[in-house]
């Protein structure tokens, strides 16, 4: 502040709280000491307290044999892992349900979204109406609905319900055949990333020649050729395998497949659906942010409808869009710990039971909120990029 | 078509075109205007048909009666309302003594009639604040008891709709100042404290309501002096207002932001200090704008306050879960569910339809 230039005419005043430098750095101190005096008093309580409970801290534990199973896994796990294993585990389960989570809530909502908007008046209260319900109810109690619904209006294994051959319906979750592995599938899927590099570059140089010659090319053909085609040639390429994994009932349970389990459907189908309804505001309120001079704009440049939406509405409707869609993307990941009630082992779920069975409650909340920090501050930066590459380049 | 119609009846009174006025007119315009509309509407129409009426079936129809047994419940084919009926006051009001359980039903009314008020335009005054507060103590003195020939009811038989509501309410009102302290502090120019209030918001910010709650439950034991404990619903009153004070802080830090620099200016030229500045015109000229945001973090923390489950409170969905896994009534899930599902949804529906009224009255002065 300029506020040191009053003190020409008078007397300089050594260290006074009326100077606003002294003041600034005397306030600040105060705070930063009441701040170093809490964090002292707790630490010193908590030190004490581990002491008389005899509890010894550090990251030891992780070391030790978990000897817990968990229900579903993305990599090998047996109870004769370690803590620190069935962490990575349980930290891969909330990615699994919250990337997948993500993807089917932006669909659901944007559908959602633009059914708000139809003309269709039916149609438009029935999308209202979704919106309505479903956010003013609290995302636990759905979960526990979609659960229920899914364990007690499915039949039990033996009764399993089976409408097309070897997909199978039961309280024990979904089971469906998958390819058997070949060495053909890994080509195949190096095949897709090869298409999405290839896509992605021509994209580029099609920009740059359009900017040049004004020849437009049929990027997104050509990209949807490209991703499907290449696979495609190296499934035919490898022998077109056909052996599938097909559920087997052995036992009490379903052998081989892929399988959704009850939990991992009732926290993705409930996540999604209550996320989907705050997109679903979203992203109206972002296309109806766009005035309707811009699609009148477009359309006496001549530009074709469909042209027009991708190239002049899209881009100004996303920029409203972007941002409030971060934070539900991180509301999502961060309410995926609710599946510690319905028994999906998450993160939290994992940690849970480590803590109850090791006592290292410090390390173990510590471990959830710094993992839970780390995906939101990856999804936040990458959000952030996306919405600069998207934002209002201005001169 | 009027082909044949004589030039002399032309002067009576038309009768509007059928076609495009009408309840068929409207049908034409906004159900089939289009092929794919029509197409949407016959599909739409098609499964209200499937899903309406074996709902209502379910619901009225088949439903056994309101004071059926749990056996006639389950011979009948619909919905058994008498579960909800038996179970209603356990589900409102938790393991509160069945006697005294008007009390929470006379504190709950308190509460809502409070925030009803708080609601409206006119109450927006200092002394209100008063009048709120002494709702609360009243909240207190009733749920506790021990006074006025009251027996005493310890917290931990507290549940149902009571607990959601004062771990919303008391969590927000204690929030409330901090949250107006950070939201100052966090555009402070002062680096140490901007430093300290950007890191703790964005650390609640991060972190989802569980891991505090467990942070809560597990760690403040071992952070407080030894022989000092705290019991169950206080160690989850300081993990939701530890949470609200960030979120709301961002609520009203939009408020400030969004307030134009010729006021602070204005202040300055005034000759106000910092702190009469923001009490005399930045704050109330923020806190009202900061209002509907607001509104909407209390809808979420009512929403949120279903997770003390995980931590063993009792609030409306722990109670409803627990009245569920009575022997004599197990399974009824769906008449419990949906009972808490409409409560909850009246609240929430009702304070976010308010939230939107309240800003658009609010952005009138704006608009022309």
């Amino acid at each position: 502040m300029a506020t040191h230039t009053q003190d020409s005419g008078r007397a300089p005043s050594r260290l006074s709280l009326n100077d606003p430098t002294v003041r600034a750095i005397f306030f600040q101190v105060l705070v930063i000491g009441g701040v170093l005096a809490l964090a002292f008093f707790l630490v010193s309580n908590t030190l004490d307290n581990l002491e008389r409970r005899a509890i010894a801290t550090g990251f030891h534990f992780l070391d030790r044999e978990a000897s817990f199973g968990i229900g579903e896994s993305i990599i090998d796990y047996s109870p004769k892992d370690t803590y620190g294993k069935a962490f990575v585990v349980g930290i891969l389960n909330t990615l699994k349900v919250s990337v997948i989570g993500i993807v089917l809530a932006t669909v659901i909502g944007t559908l959602i979204g633009i059914a708000r908007l139809s003309s269709n008046w039916l149609l438009a209260r029935l999308a209202t109406g979704y919106v309505e319900i479903i956010r003013n109810i609290p995302p636990l109690l759905q979960l526990f609905v979609w659960y229920q619904v899914i364990t007690e209006s499915m039949p039990p294994v033996r009764l399993a319900l089976n409408p097309l051959p070897g997909v199978f319906l039961s309280q024990r979750g979904i089971t469906v055949p998958v390819p058997a592995a070949d060495p053909v599938w890994t080509w195949v899927f190096i095949a897709v990333l090869l298409g999405f590099i290839a896509s992605v570059i021509m994209g580029k140089w099609a920009k740059i020649r359009q900017a040049a010659t004004g020849q437009p090319f049929p990027v997104l053909g050509m990209s949807l050729v490209l991703i499907l085609g290449l696979p495609l040639i190296a499934y035919v390429a490898g022998g077109a395998p056909s052996v599938m994994d097909v559920p087997q009932l052995q036992g009490f349970n379903f052998r081989g497949g892929l399988v959704l389990s009850p939990e991992f459907a009732a926290i993705l189908f409930g996540l999604s659906i209550y996320t989907a309804a705050f997109i679903a505001e979203i992203v109206r309120g972002g296309i109806l942010a766009v005035s309707y001079g811009q699609s009148e704009a477009a359309a006496a440049l001549g530009l074709k409808r469909g042209v027009a939406l991708r190239l002049v509405i899209l881009p100004q409707a996303l920029r409203v869009i972007v941002p409030p869609t971060t934070s539900q993307f991180l509301n999502l990941t961060k309410n995926s710990s609710l599946a510690l009630a319905i028994g999906y082992p998450d993160l939290v779920s994992i940690l849970n039971t480590t803590i109850n069975q090791t006592g290292q409650a410090i390390e173990g909340v510590a471990m959830i909120m710094g993992s839970y920090l780390a995906i939101s501050l990856s999804i936040s930066l990458f959000m952030n990029w996306y919405n600069k590459r998207i934002a209002l380049v201005e001169r | 078509m009027a082909g044949h119609v004589d030039t002399a009846s032309s002067t009576a009174a038309e009768r509007p075109p059928a076609l495009s006025l009408g309840p068929i007119g409207w049908m034409r315009a906004n159900l089939f205007n289009t092929w794919y509309n029509a197409i949407l509407t016959v599909l739409i129409g098609w499964a209200i048909l499937m899903i309406v009426p074996p709902l209502f079936r379910w619901a009225i129809v088949n439903a056994a009666g309101f004071d059926a047994t749990s056996p006639q419940c389950r011979q009948a084919t619909g919905a058994c309302w008498a579960f909800v009926n038996e179970k209603m006051r356990f589900i409102l009001f938790g393991t509160f003594p069945y006697a005294e359980q008007w009390r929470p039903l006379l504190a709950t009314a308190i509460i809502v009639a409070t925030l009803a008020a708080a609601a409206n335009r006119r109450f927006w005054k200092p002394w209100f604040v008063a009048v709120s507060l002494g709702a609360l103590a009243l909240f207190g003195v009733l749920m506790w008891g021990g006074v006025l020939g009251m027996t005493y009811v310890e917290n931990s038989l507290w549940g149902g709709l009571p607990l959601t509501l004062i771990l919303s309410v008391i969590g927000l009102s204690v929030a409330f100042p901090f949250s107006i302290l950070l939201a100052l502090g966090r555009r402070s120019t002062m680096p140490a404290i901007k430093a300290i209030c950007v890191a703790y918001i964005e650390l609640i910010r991060g972190v989802p309501l569980v891991s505090l709650l467990f942070m809560a439950s597990v760690m403040l034991p071992l952070f407080l002096p030894t022989g000092v404990n705290i019991d169950k619903l206080l160690r989850a009153l300081v993990a939701f207002i530890l949470f609200e004070a960030a979120y709301m802080a961002e609520a009203i830090r939009g408020g400030l932001q969004a307030m134009p620099k010729g006021q602070y200016e204005a202040a300055d030229a005034l000759g106000l200090n910092y702190w009469q500045a923001m009490r005399k015109i930045i704050l109330p000229q923020a806190l009202a704008i900061s209002i509907p945001p607001l509104v909407n973090t209390f809808i979420s923390t009512f929403k949120d306050t279903s997770l003390v489950i995980i931590i063993g409170l009792y609030d409306l969905l722990g109670t409803a879960k627990a009245a569920l896994s009575d022997p004599a009534w197990r399974g009824f899930y769906r008449e419990a569910y949906l009972f808490i599902g409409v409560i909850y949804w009246c609240f929430c529906f009702s304070m976010s339809k308010y939230s939107r009224w309240l800003e658009q009255d609010l952005n009138r002065g704006h608009k022309r």
